[in-house]
């Protein structure tokens, strides 16, 4: 019984971040039809922004709890700065061609920005964990964990996900999403700026890569190369659930944080390939995805 | 008759002087070395120090005049780059730029590849830092050497120490990074405490994704089982990630650590890392070597790399200092032993063998398998008013010779036959 307590709480815990990363990789494919390999760059460059900031408010005797907001803050500046010259300056140029082109391109900002990090912020392991010290521990079924991983991720999760639903179904800008994902040129043709559209979409979508980032600092070490390690399992959440699909990343995340978590107890020797087993064989039965749907051929 | 003894004396001579002129070579103008280690990628932690390193090294060595008055010219591959793409750039090395030596590599898996590839080559080759002791136990080379202990020594060293000094334990569990190290390093150890110890439970074998973010399942699941020891191989982000998450939950409060590559994580762990911690340095490495700290080369050269680099040297700059003392101390015996005539390729090749060199630790031999046997520091952590991380007390110098299997011997099968209390009957020589 606790081992089943023990592998819910942390595979809860993990499928939080790995959603807030997925969505917005997968609200990215739904909205602009682009799978964005840059994603794991966005999600690295908001760690160590976040991580450059709070370091820098705790070391100038600023009040600690601010490094909270700094989370947030960190997410929304990457997002916004980087995010929005990656789709003015690239991505705005290419959605009428290849997806093998799109995917190429973004890749080739995914490696001009590991780069740009190693020249940035080195290559020795950065972390940043006032925010986890701050909220402290808690004890369940005598084991220790930090509040920060079994209340405040979750909770972020959640937060992201009710925010995303309201946003894209009760907002004038949301509804305007939903028309140009449907199709694009009938809404350009009812006076739907379907370019401010695409902007504003991989805006967010960088900004939750980001914010995964932020939020992941305090809890693990930032070092070159962990954005590709996220963006291959976000890459897993995405296409188990259906690629596009927001509630299903949810779902999707947490079946693989929790089997993967139960690996861990029961079966350690398969913990590193069962996020891409269960992809697997969810794409074998469903290849659409857990909720995608089949779409007909337009021409 | 003495035109006859003239013309044998003109003979003798002449012979003498085709037989010299047929082994010397020209002195080159620079002796050209290609490095290989990880720019990119997780593993820059360790390449990028030993690429400064190497750096500070050939800019010393030929501000004292280089290799009898050659200089050497260094150039770096980036293992980070991919398998395909180092071995392609190694052979341009060789085979365009004219490399005379190379060092590679960081990486077991790239050394892997890179032996047989040095060996068609007939390039000279110092493994200068990857751990697989396979390599030189399942094929022999004539041109690739290893300036460094392999895994064999570097594992059973922490396990040596352990059964000596806190033999007091019952379980055991390991946390190991999911790759061929992280695997051997743990085919090794497990090999050792069976002959030693084979009461001891091992109550968990978790080898988490090799650059994982979260360790948090594993962290409960040991919460939960409560071995008396945990042992961990991994190193870099991983090690020190592992090492926050289970400091921030109180794990260290309920188990001995072993972290057997510990000494290149001390520094940037800071506060975190606990007292009561057993570190490894992966060879007899450590800013403060008992036995060197007095020695005003070493004191300079970890002064100079802190001023460089704004870090202590880790081992991993150690082994590259390592190679350049090999490269120095080879090619002296070589010339010696060719007359004072610059040595071509296959002369260095054979001075390589029972070449005796220091870095910045204890005295290196080269065996007659080409693999070099290195003494192996093992300490635990201790605060310091002095430095804002922890250093290391109740240190422990082995000889290397204790720790390895004798030429032509599988590791696993000489570790197999150990008789019980062999390991804890070594006594290393200890400072406090």
């Amino acid at each position: 019984m606790d081992i089943i307590l023990l592998a819910l709480l942390d595979g809860i815990a993990y499928a939080a971040l790995l959603f807030l990363v997925a969505v917005g990789l997968t609200l990215i494919f739904g909205v602009l039809g682009i799978l964005n390999i840059a994603h794991g760059s966005l999600y690295a460059i908001g760690a160590y922004v976040t991580a450059t900031i709070g370091t820098w408010l705790v070391a100038n005797g600023y009040n600690p709890w601010l490094t909270f907001p700094a989370l947030i803050v960190s997410a929304i500046l990457v997002g916004v700065i980087l995010g929005g010259l990656i789709e003015r300056l690239l991505l705005s140029r290419i959605y009428t061609k290849e997806p093998i082109l799109q995917l190429l391109i973004t890749f080739a900002v995914f490696m001009i920005l590991e780069n740009l990090q190693r020249m940035i912020w080195g290559v020795q392991p950065y972390f940043l964990d006032t925010p986890l010290t701050l909220l402290g521990n808690v004890s369940l079924a005598g084991v220790n964990y930090t509040l920060y991983q079994v209340a405040f991720l979750p909770l972020a999760a959640i937060a992201v996900l009710v925010f995303l639903r309201y946003f894209l179904r009760h907002t004038t800008m949301g509804a305007q999403i939903l028309a140009v994902t449907e199709d694009r040129e009938a809404a350009s043709s009812i006076g739907i700026n379907a370019t401010w559209v695409y902007f504003v979409t991989f805006v967010i979508g960088a900004s939750f890569a980001a914010l995964g980032g932020a939020l992941a600092t305090p809890t693990t070490s930032l070092v070159t190369g962990m954005g590709a390690n996220m963006i291959v399992l976000s890459f897993a959440v995405a296409a188990t659930a259906g690629l596009g699909q927001i509630e299903g990343a949810a779902v999707s995340a947490l079946m693989i944080g929790i089997a993967r978590s139960f690996a861990v107890y029961l079966a350690p020797e398969i913990e590193v390939v069962m996020p891409y087993l269960i992809m697997v064989l969810v794409l074998l039965v469903r290849p659409n995805g857990l909720f995608g749907k089949e779409t007909v051929r337009k021409i | 008759m003495n035109t006859q003894r003239y013309l044998k004396g003109a003979l003798v001579a002449a012979a003498m002087l085709f037989a010299n002129s047929a082994t010397a070579q020209e002195k080159p103008a620079e002796i050209r070395i290609g490095i290989t280690t990880y720019t990119s990628g997780a593993a820059s932690v360790f390449g990028v120090p030993a690429r400064a390193a190497a750096e500070m090294l050939a800019e010393n060595l030929n501000a004292r005049g280089g290799i009898e008055g050659v200089p050497v010219k260094i150039s770096f591959i980036d293992e980070g780059a991919g398998l395909e793409t180092v071995l392609t750039e190694y052979r341009r090395q060789v085979e365009d730029v004219g490399a005379d030596i190379m060092f590679g590599s960081v990486s077991s898996g790239v050394c892997n590849k890179i032996a047989p590839l040095a060996e068609d080559l007939e390039v000279i080759n110092f493994m200068w830092d990857c751990g697989t002791q396979r390599i030189l136990e399942d094929d022999d080379y004539d041109y690739v050497f290893r300036t460094q202990a392999n895994a064999t020594q570097e594992t059973l060293a922490p396990l040596a120490y352990l059964l000596k000094y806190k033999p007091d334990f019952k379980t055991i569990a390991v946390v190991n990074q999911d790759y061929a190290f992280g695997r051997d390093s743990w085919e090794i150890f497990l090999t050792a405490l069976k002959t030693q110890r084979p009461d001891v439970e091992v109550v968990a074998e978790l080898f988490p994704a090799f650059g994982a973010a979260d360790f948090s399942a594993e962290v409960s699941r040991l919460q939960a089982l409560k071995p008396d020891v945990i042992l961990s191989m991994s190193w870099g982000g991983d090690l020190d990630t592992f090492v926050r998450q289970a400091q921030q939950r109180g794990l260290f409060e309920q188990s001995t650590f072993i972290f057997g590559l510990g000494e290149s994580s001390v520094e940037r762990l800071g506060a975190t890392l606990p007292e009561g911690v057993i570190i490894g340095g992966r060879g007899d490495h450590y800013f403060r070597h008992p036995e060197q700290i007095n020695n005003p080369d070493f004191v300079k050269f970890n002064e100079d790399f802190k001023a460089k680099t704004g870090s202590y040297p880790i081992y991993s700059v150690y082994h590259m200092v390592q190679a350049f003392a090999a490269l120095e101390a080879v090619y002296a015996k070589a010339i010696a032993e060719n007359g004072g005539e610059w040595p071509e390729k296959d002369q260095i090749a054979e001075a390589m063998n029972g070449l005796e060199f220091q870095g910045f630790g204890r005295p290196l031999v080269v065996r007659e398998d080409n693999q070099a046997i290195e003494a192996q520091l093992i300490g635990v952590t201790t605060s310091s008013s002095e430095f804002p991380f922890k250093v290391l007390k109740d240190i422990a110098i082995y000889d290397g010779a204790d720790l390895i299997a004798p030429v032509g011997e599988n590791s696993i099968e000489w570790i197999s036959q150990f008789e019980a209390g062999k390991l804890a009957e070594i006594n290393p020589t200890t400072f406090d």
